[in-house]
């Protein structure tokens, strides 16, 4: 876990002393993109203190050297993240999160014959996996929430990875529609490509795939929207403009995964044509809502 | 040539017969060179534009500084031209590509592939009190990335803070999205100044402020 003792710098920190001391280009690289602290501290002079370094200037050298290096090797590795890779990672974190809460319900089951106090759910789990067991069975069922705790800590790494990886893969779907919903739009068109090369209106109803040949068959009426209703844009827009802000918001989300695969070069002007968009549809409510209380005097 | 109001390292020097602020180093983005000096385009730059606009930034020159949102390192290799120790957080694997080639001729620029939303991912690199913070993030919860930040902070540094507008809210009006910003950076800062910085940079607010000594931080 992190800390601020002194070994939490980025030039210390291996567990050991020879590992501490180890300066070589590896580990020192690993622990500059990886490493943690609570707080920072006065590095230079705690590196000085330990012998890491001679003196500042020496230190600021090392400092120097590390961190160019480390950043091109991440920005590399960033860069090298595709697609499939993006998708692979949405799907593992999905199915984390679905095993981790069916088997919650097992174990809180099981805990909850065994102990007074066992809570329902994946923080039920984790509860149960911080017990102490005596005997055989609650070995077992200690075990089994331990499990749930891993799974559940497996799903937050995969989503934190996507934070990282889906600015690398697709920076203009990212920045409009967050890291999570751009890898899922990426995944249920398939990739990147497939995404850049459907219909807006394929877009808007991607995921809401049931509904939609719902509507095929003459069942129901079109739908408005598929995984896009998680965008602060479509389910904070008021219902009767949910429709136009979905839209929107598809047209633009198509325009950015294109620019994306063809040109992966950030585009402003493509975000400041959706917020002016979003501005005119939400101004409606605005409109109305006056002109009503006009109507009233 | 030195000019009072700004810090020693940047002067405003001729470059095709134009005057302009300059400092010296070796060329980034193929701005205009003469004699060492590269000019430092106020329209490219949210601190440029501050301090052409007379700020009073309090920086004197050779401060160590967290940069946060360095982007391609425009900005972040003109304030380590003048300043020391200079510590540069950027998100985006693809500018953060370009900001490694500016640092590498830099012996003080020090270039972090990390997100500013999450300090701890970069306090066991960053010292504490640094003189100065200047933070240029296009996200939404700006303030909240400089109250996040505020940790880093000398008891007496500065924070230079270009807010966006419309990286907040779109639909509401820029004064009231600058008020409720400023409200959040009041939790940690004392705010010195703030001004429009539209001359250069549309919808964006400039701010100078210095840690809350109240403050819980």
């Amino acid at each position: 876990m992190t800390n601020t003792d002194d070994d939490a710098g980025w030039f210390a920190g291996g567990p050991t002393p020879e590992a501490a001391a180890a300066t070589d280009g590896e580990a020192v690289r690993s622990r500059i993109a990886d490493g943690e602290a609570d707080a920072p501290r006065d590095w230079p002079a705690l590196a000085v203190e330990s012998g890491f370094a001679d003196s500042r200037d020496d230190y600021y050298d090392r400092l120097h050297e590390a961190s160019v290096a480390a950043t091109r090797e991440a920005v590399r590795e960033r860069e090298r993240a595709d697609d499939k890779q993006l998708i692979h990672a949405v799907r593992a974190m999905d199915d984390c999160e679905r095993t981790a809460n069916e088997l919650a319900e097992r174990a809180a089951e099981w805990a909850g014959s065994l102990f007074d106090d066992a809570e329902p759910g994946v923080d039920g789990a984790r509860a149960v996996a911080g017990r102490d067991p005596n005997g055989e069975l609650e070995r077992r069922a200690v075990s089994l929430a331990e499990r749930v705790a891993d799974l559940a800590d497996e799903r937050d790494a995969l989503s934190e990875t996507i934070d990282r990886i889906a600015p690398a893969v697709a920076p203009n779907l990212t920045e409009m529609a967050g890291s999570e919903l751009a890898a899922r739009l990426i995944a249920l068109a398939g990739g990147l490509e497939s995404l850049a090369k459907k219909p807006s209106g394929t877009v808007q109803v991607l995921g809401a795939e049931d509904a939609l040949f719902a509507h095929l068959s003459g069942r129901a009426p079109s739908p408005k929207h598929g995984i896009i209703y998680t965008h602060e844009y479509v389910r904070n827009t008021r219902p009767a403009d949910r429709g136009s802000a979905a839209r929107g918001l598809a047209g633009k989300l198509t325009l950015a995964a294109r620019v994306d695969h063809y040109a992966g070069e950030r585009r402003e002007s493509l975000h400041d044509d959706l917020r002016d968009r979003m501005a005119t549809i939400r101004a409606r409510a605005e409109d109305e809502s006056d002109s009503a209380t006009e109507g009233g005097e | 040539m030195t000019d009072p109001d700004l810090p020693a390292g940047v002067e405003r020097r001729e470059f095709d017969g134009e005057t302009r602020l300059a400092t010296r180093g070796p060329p980034v983005y193929g701005e205009p060179t003469a004699d060492g000096w590269r000019a430092w385009d106020p329209e490219r730059s949210k601190l440029g534009g501050m301090l052409e606009l007379g700020f009073d930034t309090g920086l004197t020159g050779g401060e160590t500084v967290l940069y946060l949102g360095a982007a391609s390192g425009t900005t972040v290799s003109h304030v380590a031209d003048f300043a020391g120790p200079t510590y540069a957080v950027e998100f985006a694997p693809r500018p953060a590509r370009d900001l490694v080639d500016a640092a590498e001729p830099r012996d003080r620029l020090f270039p972090l592939l990390k997100d500013a939303r999450t300090p701890s991912r970069y306090a066991h690199v960053v010292e504490s009190d640094v003189d100065v913070v200047v933070q240029d993030v296009a996200t939404r919860g700006q303030a909240e990335v400089a109250v996040r930040n505020a940790q880093f902070l000398a008891d007496d540094g500065r924070l230079l803070l270009a807010i966006k507008a419309r990286s907040e809210d779109v639909t509401a009006a820029p004064e009231s999205v600058f008020e409720s910003a400023l409200d959040r950076l009041r939790g940690a800062y004392e705010i010195l100044e703030t001004r429009r910085l539209d001359r250069f940079h549309e919808d964006h607010l400039g701010v100078v402020a210095t840690p809350n000594a109240t403050a819980q931080r």
